[in-house]
């Protein structure tokens, strides 16, 4: 015996791998028509994603995962408050300023602290980024999509402006590295997955997909968040300060995209905040992660690692000719897909009952 | 006065492609369909228009040329916003996420097509549609100056679109009854109009004006066109808010945007300006500032369609 609750969770799971084989597919229909002969090639790439390099290829799947689970925690978390975090993007270059800037400018710092201080400023920057749409949101009622949105743009500015007049490596157009005692401590994870980036920063997503789903699930403050998305006038009607909670929920989100900036530039991977004029690409992965886990921690969590996963496979499909775009066409695809679930649900549906039919039969 | 001239000129080409992308979205929201995927389709009509310049460059050239790419570019937003009029109106989606699966979707594509065809990213293009000076016209004093020198065919095009539909939605039996599916769906409904034909004809019109106003953005700014309109559909939707929904306030809105993205790009062209000792990423900030700052001031009393959004589901009329 199922409960109700738990076989809408199954059809909910179930419609989320049909978007998925459904954006896979899509994806194979366009490398057949572009290239046949590499097509097969390509494809199996696609899917081998991260174990075709073995151990290595599942460190990097780890490596890649780390910062859109965070920006997909971050989207997904003002997704239960009926927030559209669009925001994302600036609120992980903020932090990504934040903590290359303690990283480099601060090393009085001890070591075991230096990288902690980084991350927390990170956080900070972070949130404060999420809790201006917040405010103009709950007390201006500003849409928060279009806030957030320009807050990306004055965000990317505004990093490119002080890392260009602070910790500038003119050479590269890029940041200085930051002191080693900034970097994310390794904790054995090195000798676990050698030769690859991996660091204790998935551990610090897993512990923040704890935490956001304890605060969602297990707390007072989570249930009125989550009241507030599902029916505002309702959890007004039951005495819950609405205002307060878009924007606290904002400032949670911003914090975690900051979070997320913090642990993709403190990997002492050879990566470098970039003086461009390009808005980053993890904050949008992100929503795409909090879509496809259907704003569920947990859900998010595992949609983080199996964009890592494709996103690996993609650089990998480079040998048979083919751009790696290709693996944000299947995630489009797959997202377009997980917006029809209607359409999903009702095939689900479909194939349950004539199950249970022919079961009644026999 | 030069100066003057060079920031008229340069408005024209930032507000104009705002303009037919906000008005665009404008038929969408007040059919009833949020349509945040404008910046999708503005790639899309803009690869597809820039690709087929690229290819007929060689056998013809100039307005004839630039007048089919529109149709291509046009075209083809119709047909790319045709996903989410689907997804939207027959499958009741969210309308934000089949949008967002839109504007990754189209970078993406453009950037692999490219890449599959010509090798790299970048679609170039010869500029020959670039008007120094309009005979008859441009010789009338200071207006002369002003909009018919240095400027693209266009921006009268883009006015055109703007009069039209401006005429369309408030003053034929069409715009009323898109209007009315936007506001109270069941009422439209109950006296005969089709609501899921009229949240088609709005989500298609929206796409086709975004897939213009794609290329109107790039062929006067760029002469490549590298999968990106650098965040203009977002700005419309920006500009469709401020000016709460109502063309005769979307074109001040526009221009007011355009006025203050040539700031931002054009600030080392301005002598009194440049001279002020403000780093250029500021200036680069102002549209965006602009935007969050007159956006605070004016959503109070926001007149947004009252069925954006939501669904229409006969069943439940």
């Amino acid at each position: 015996m199922k409960s109700k609750l738990n076989s809408e969770g199954a059809i909910n799971f179930l419609s989320s791998i049909l978007a998925i084989v459904a954006g896979l597919l899509f994806g194979l229909i366009i490398l057949l028509v572009s290239n046949p002969g590499q097509a097969w090639g390509g494809f199996a790439m696609i899917i081998q994603g991260g174990f075709t390099d073995g151990i290595q290829g599942i460190g990097q799947t780890l490596y890649i995962a780390t910062p859109v689970i965070m920006t997909g925690l971050s989207v997904g978390f003002a997704f239960k408050t009926g927030l559209f975090n669009i925001g994302a993007t600036g609120q992980f270059t903020m932090g990504a300023l934040a903590a290359v800037l303690v990283g480099v400018k601060c090393t009085f710092l001890p070591a075991g602290i230096h990288w902690l201080a980084a991350v927390l400023a990170a956080m900070a920057a972070g949130a404060l980024w999420g809790a201006l749409p917040g405010i103009l949101k709950a007390y201006r009622n500003v849409n928060e999509v279009i806030a957030s949105i320009m807050m990306n743009y004055i965000g990317m500015y505004l990093t490119n402006m002080v890392i260009s007049r602070t910790v500038y490596d003119e050479l590269k157009n890029q940041s200085q590295p930051v002191a080693a005692s900034a970097n994310l401590p390794k904790a054995g994870l090195n000798q676990l997955f050698p030769g690859t980036n991996i660091n204790i920063g998935i551990l610090i997503a897993i512990l923040f997909v704890v935490i956001i789903y304890i605060i969602l699930n297990k707390t007072t403050f989570g249930y009125e968040l989550k009241a507030c998305g599902q029916n505002p006038s309702a959890s007004k009607y039951a005495g819950i300060n609405a205002k307060r909670n878009i924007v606290l929920s904002m400032v949670f989100a911003g914090g975690l995209a900051g979070i997320g900036g913090a642990l993709l530039y403190l990997a002492g991977s050879g990566k470098y905040i970039q003086v461009l004029d390009v808005l980053a690409p993890e904050g949008f992965t992100g929503i795409s992660v909090a879509l496809l886990g259907l704003s569920n921690p947990i859900g998010i969590l595992f949609a983080g690692l199996f964009i890592g996963y494709i996103t690996v496979g993609g650089y990998n499909m480079q040998l048979f000719d083919f751009a790696p775009e290709v693996i944000d066409i299947i995630i489009a695809a797959i997202i377009y897909c997980g917006a029809l679930s209607l359409l999903f649900k009702g095939i689900i549906n479909k194939l349950l009952s004539g199950k249970k039919k022919g079961g009644k039969q026999s | 006065m030069s100066t003057l001239y060079f920031i008229v000129q340069q408005t024209m080409y930032f507000a104009i492609p705002l303009l037919i992308v906000a008005i665009g979205g404008m038929y969408a929201e007040r059919s009833g369909v949020i349509n945040i995927a404008l910046e999708g389709i503005m790639v899309m009509g803009a690869f597809a228009g820039i690709f087929f310049i690229g290819i007929m460059q060689d056998h013809m050239s100039g307005q004839g040329l630039l007048l089919l790419a529109i149709l291509v570019a046009g075209i083809t937003g119709g047909l790319f916003s045709l996903l989410h009029a689907f997804a939207s109106i027959n499958m009741k989606a969210d309308q934000t996420i089949s949008g967002t699966a839109l504007n990754m979707f189209a970078p993406a594509f453009a950037i692999f097509v490219a890449r599959m065809i010509q090798g790299v990213q970048q679609v170039q293009f010869t500029d020959t549609f670039h008007i120094a000076r309009m005979p008859v016209l441009g010789s009338i004093p200071v207006i002369g100056d002003m909009f018919f020198k240095n400027c693209y065919i266009t921006t009268y095009i883009g006015l055109l679109i703007f009069a039209a539909a401006a005429f369309v939605i408030n003053r034929t039996r069409f715009g009323l009854r898109l209007r009315a599916c936007g506001e109270h769906p069941g009422a439209a409904d109950s006296v005969g109009v089709n609501v899921y034909r009229i949240r088609y004809a709005g989500v298609i019109i929206s796409g086709v004006l975004a897939g213009i106003g794609g290329l109107v953005f790039v062929v006067p700014t760029s002469t490549n066109f590298n999968a990106s309109v650098a965040g203009y559909g977002f700005l419309a939707l920006a500009v469709l808010i401020f000016g709460q929904w109502r063309s005769n306030k979307i074109i001040k809105a526009a221009f007011f945007f355009g006025i203050m993205k040539t700031l931002a790009s054009a600030y080392s062209a301005i002598p009194v300006i440049k001279s002020l000792p403000i780093p250029n990423e500021v200036y680069k900030m102002i549209p965006y500032l602009a935007t969050l700052i007159v956006l605070t001031f004016l959503s109070k009393n926001s007149q947004a369609p009252r069925a954006e959004g939501i669904p229409y589901d006969k069943g439940s009329r």
